[in-house]
C-alpha cells in the first residue's frame, strides 16, 4: 500500500538530483556563486544605479514656485503689493530699501514717484527682478481699480511623467542593462580564459553550448532584480510613473539585456587579457553613454549624427523604456526598436561564435 | 581489436606540430599499453606539452595519427572525453568557488562515475570540502585539479607536470596518489621535467627534445644504456688555483669529466678505483677539496649524457 507514494517520492527526488546534477544548472550556479561573492560587482549592479538616481533626483527636484522678495516704502503700497500671493513684501525706509536691493536681498524697491505715480526699482539684466516688477506692477494696477479686458485662468501641470527624474530613471536603466550585460559577460570570460580555464572546461566532455547558454541564464535571472530595484525604487521614492504593462517591460528588458549580452560576448570573444578586454568595451560602451540620450535628450545632437545615434543599441533600450514607462507604449509600438535589438544580438551573437577563442 | 596485440591506451605515429617557427613535435611515435603509467620527460620548450595536447584533442596536429583508446579525435571526440581524465598544465579553478563546488561542477559534465563526496576522500581534501579554493595551498590545489580529472571514472589519465611548483612533501603526497591510481589499474600519460618523479612513476618513459623521442625504455633502462653507473661531482680549488681538466679524464674508472659552474661532473665506471685516483691527483695538484658527492646515474644523468644540458637549464 505505501510502495506507490514511496515511489512517487523517489521518483521527484531523481528528478529534483537529476536537474541539480544538470551540466546547465552546474554552470549557472557556478555564474551565480562567482557573482554574489564579489562583492564589488553587486555594489556597481544593484546599489550603483540606485545611488546615481537618488543624488540626480535630489539635485533636479522640482521646487515649490519661488517667491520673490521684494520691498515697498509706504505701508498703503506694502498692502497692495501683498495681494499678489508671489511676492514677499517688506517695509523699509527709502534709505534701507536701496540698501537691500543692492545687497541683493529684495529684487525690487516699490516707492512713490510724483504724483500718484510709482517707481520700481530694479536691475533689469536680473530675470528675478523682471518678474518681480511685471509681478509687482499687476498687483498695484488691480490695487487701484485695474480691469482686464481678457479674462483668463491658469492650470498647473505637475504630474509624474513629465519631470527630470521620470526622464532619468529610463535612461539609468538601459545604462544598468548594457554595463551588466557586457561587463558581466567581458570580465567573466577573460578572466576564465586568461585562466585557462575554459581550455579546461572544454577538455571534458561539457557541451560548449552549455557555456554560453549559462551566461544566458544566469543574466536572465538577475536582470528581475536589476530592473526590479531601479524601477521599484523609483517609483517608490519619486513616484516615477510605469505606464506600460509590467509585461512589455520584462519582455523589453530581457531583449535588451540578450542585446547587450551579445555585444559583450563578441567583445570578449578573442580577448587574452582583461587589459585589452577593458578597452575595447570602454570603446564600445564611452560613445553610447554620451550618445544615447542618459541623461540628456539625444536629439540635442546635430541632425547630420541623428541616424548614427538611431540605430545604436543602447538609444534603441532606453527610447524603448521611456516610450514604455513614461507613455505606455505596448511591444507593437516599439517595433522598431526591438527590430534594431535583434538585429545587434543576431549579428553579434552569430560572429562571436565563430570566432570565439576556446582555449 | 586483434586478440594477439595487448591494446594500447595511446598509440601515436609520425606526428609532426610546427609553431612559427618552432618544432614541437618532429616525427613523434609513441606507444602506451594499457595500464601502465608512461612519462614524457624533456626540458621546457621540448614539445611535451604540445605532444599531450595533440593526445587529449585540444590542439590539432600538422600531420600523423593519433589513437587514443582504439579511437580518433576526429570521429569520437564525444566519446572519448567521457573517457579521459585531464589534468592541464597551469589551470587555475575558479577561486570563489568551493572545492565541493568544483568537483559537482566537473562531475556534472560526465555520464559515470563517484559522487563528488568519494573523490574528495580520495585526494584527501575531505577538511577543505567547503573552503573556497583561493585559500588553498598549491599542493591541495594541486590535489583538486587531480579529482578533477578523477571524476568521470577515466580509463586513461592525462597529467601535464602534475608536481611542478611543489614543496617536496606535496610531492610525494601527489605521487602517492598516482601510486594509488595505478593499482586500481588506470593507464596514466604524465608530462614532468622531474626525472625522480619518472623514476619513481613510470614504467616506460619517453625523453623528448626539439620534438623528438632521443631515449625510449624503463627508466632502468636508459639508465643502463649510458653505460655509467655512478656520478661523481666535487669542487676544488678557486680562482688563483685553475684544476687541470685533462689527466682527470684519464683517471681509472673514470669515462669523462667536465667542467661546469664551478663544480666538476665526471662519469665513473668504477667507484671505488675512480674515489681514491681523484683524491690522488687532487693532492698532486695541490688542490684542495671543497665539496665530493657521489650517486648513482639517474635519467637526469642520461639526459644530459645525450644532449649535453641539463634539464632544467632553459
Amino acid at each position: 500500500m505505501n510502495s506507490a507514494p514511496a515511489a512517487a517520492h523517489t521518483q521527484t527526488s531523481t528528478a529534483r538530483s537529476r536537474f541539480a546534477e544538470h551540466p546547465l544548472t552546474q554552470l549557472t550556479l557556478v555564474r551565480f556563486r562567482e557573482f554574489l561573492r564579489e562583492p564589488e560587482a553587486l555594489f556597481w549592479v544593484f546599489v550603483f544605479p540606485i545611488l546615481l538616481a537618488a543624488g540626480l533626483g535630489l539635485a533636479f527636484r522640482n521646487r515649490p514656485p519661488e517667491v520673490l522678495q521684494i520691498g515697498a516704502v509706504t505701508p498703503r503700497l506694502a498692502r497692495s503689493l501683498r495681494a499678489e500671493k508671489l511676492l514677499s513684501v517688506s517695509e523699509f525706509s527709502a534709505e534701507g530699501g536701496l540698501q537691500a536691493l543692492r545687497s541683493g536681498k529684495i529684487a525690487l524697491l516699490a516707492a512713490p514717484g510724483s504724483g500718484s505715480a510709482i517707481v520700481y526699482e530694479y536691475d533689469d539684466t536680473n530675470p528675478e527682478g523682471r518678474t518681480a516688477k511685471m509681478l509687482a506692477d499687476r498687483a498695484v494696477q488691480r490695487a487701484a481699480g485695474r480691469v482686464d479686458p481678457v479674462g483668463s485662468s491658469d492650470r498647473i501641470l505637475r504630474e509624474p511623467g513629465s519631470r527630470y527624474i521620470d526622464f532619468l530613471i529610463p535612461g539609468l536603466l538601459g545604462m544598468n542593462l548594457m554595463g551588466s550585460g557586457i561587463w558581466g559577460m567581458g570580465f567573466t570570460i577573460v578572466d576564465s580564459r586568461r585562466k585557462k580555464l575554459i581550455k579546461r572546461l572544454v577538455a571534458t566532455p561539457m557541451p560548449r553550448h552549455y557555456y554560453l547558454l549559462s551566461f544566458g541564464l544566469s543574466r536572465l535571472l538577475m536582470l528581475v532584480v536589476e530592473v526590479g530595484v531601479l524601477v521599484g525604487f523609483g517609483a517608490l521614492v519619486f513616484k516615477v510613473p510605469v505606464r506600460g504593462s509590467l509585461l512589455d517591460l520584462a519582455v523589453l528588458s530581457l531583449i535588451s539585456s540578450l542585446a547587450f549580452g551579445a555585444v559583450g560576448l563578441l567583445i570578449a570573444s578573442r580577448a587574452q587579457t582583461i587589459e585589452a578586454v577593458s578597452g575595447i568595451m570602454n570603446v564600445v560602451m564611452m560613445p553610447m553613454w554620451i550618445l544615447s540620450g542618459v541623461f540628456f535628450s539625444a536629439q540635442r545632437f546635430p541632425d547630420v549624427i541623428q541616424p548614427v545615434i538611431h540605430v545604436l543599441p543602447l538609444t534603441a533600450v532606453i527610447d524603448a523604456l521611456r516610450a514604455n514607462m513614461l507613455q505606455g507604449a505596448g511591444l507593437v509600438q516599439l517595433a522598431p526598436q526591438l527590430a534594431i535589438l535583434g538585429c545587434w544580438m543576431v549579428v553579434c551573437f552569430t560572429v562571436a561564435l565563430k570566432i570565439f577563442r576556446w582555449r | 581489436m586483434p586478440e594477439s596485440a595487448p591494446p594500447a591506451a595511446l598509440r601515436i605515429r609520425n606526428l609532426r606540430k610546427t609553431y612559427k617557427d618552432v618544432v614541437a613535435a618532429d616525427g613523434l611515435d609513441l606507444d602506451v599499453p594499457v595500464g601502465e603509467c608512461f612519462g614524457l620527460l624533456g626540458p621546457n620548450g621540448a614539445g611535451k606539452t604540445t605532444t599531450i595536447e595533440i593526445c587529449e584533442g585540444l590542439t590539432a596536429p600538422d600531420s600523423g595519427d593519433v589513437e587514443v583508446l582504439g579511437l580518433h579525435w576526429k570521429t569520437d571526440s564525444d566519446k572519448l572525453r567521457q573517457r579521459l581524465g585531464i589534468q592541464l598544465q597551469e589551470t587555475q579553478l575558479s577561486e570563489k568557488l568551493t572545492v565541493l563546488e568544483t568537483l559537482c561542477l566537473f562531475r556534472s559534465f560526465y555520464h559515470q562515475g563517484p559522487p563528488a563526496e568519494e573523490i574528495i576522500g580520495l585526494v584527501q581534501l575531505e577538511e577543505k570540502r567547503d573552503s573556497r579554493i583561493g585559500g588553498l595551498s598549491g599542493g591541495q590545489k594541486q590535489r583538486l585539479a587531480l579529482a578533477c580529472a578523477l571524476v568521470g571514472e577515466p580509463e586513461l589519465l592525462f597529467l601535464d607536470e602534475p608536481t611542478t611548483g611543489l614543496d617536496p612533501q606535496a610531492r610525494r603526497q601527489l605521487w602517492e596518489l598516482i601510486e594509488q591510481l595505478k593499482l586500481a589499474g588506470r593507464s596514466i600519460v604524465l608530462t614532468t621535467h622531474y626525472m625522480d618523479e619518472a623514476e619513481r612513476l613510470c614504467e616506460h618513459v619517453a625523453i623528448m627534445d626539439h620534438g623528438k623521442t632521443i631515449a625510449l625504455g624503463t627508466p632502468r633502462e636508459l639508465v643502463a644504456s649510458i653505460g655509467v653507473e655512478h656520478v661523481v661531482e666535487f669542487s676544488a680549488g678557486g680562482p688563483g688555483k685553475p684544476l687541470d681538466m685533462e689527466p682527470l679524464k684519464h683517471l681509472e674508472g673514470i669515462r669523462d669529466a667536465k667542467a661546469e659552474n664551478g663544480s666538476v661532473l665526471m662519469q665513473a665506471t668504477k667507484l671505488h678505483l675512480a674515489v681514491p685516483a681523484l683524491l690522488a691527483e687532487l693532492d698532486r695538484q695541490q688542490i684542495p677539496l671543497t665539496e665530493l658527492r657521489t650517486h648513482s646515474a639517474t635519467l637526469e644523468d642520461v639526459f644530459v649524457t645525450l644532449t649535453g644540458r641539463h634539464l632544467r637549464d632553459e
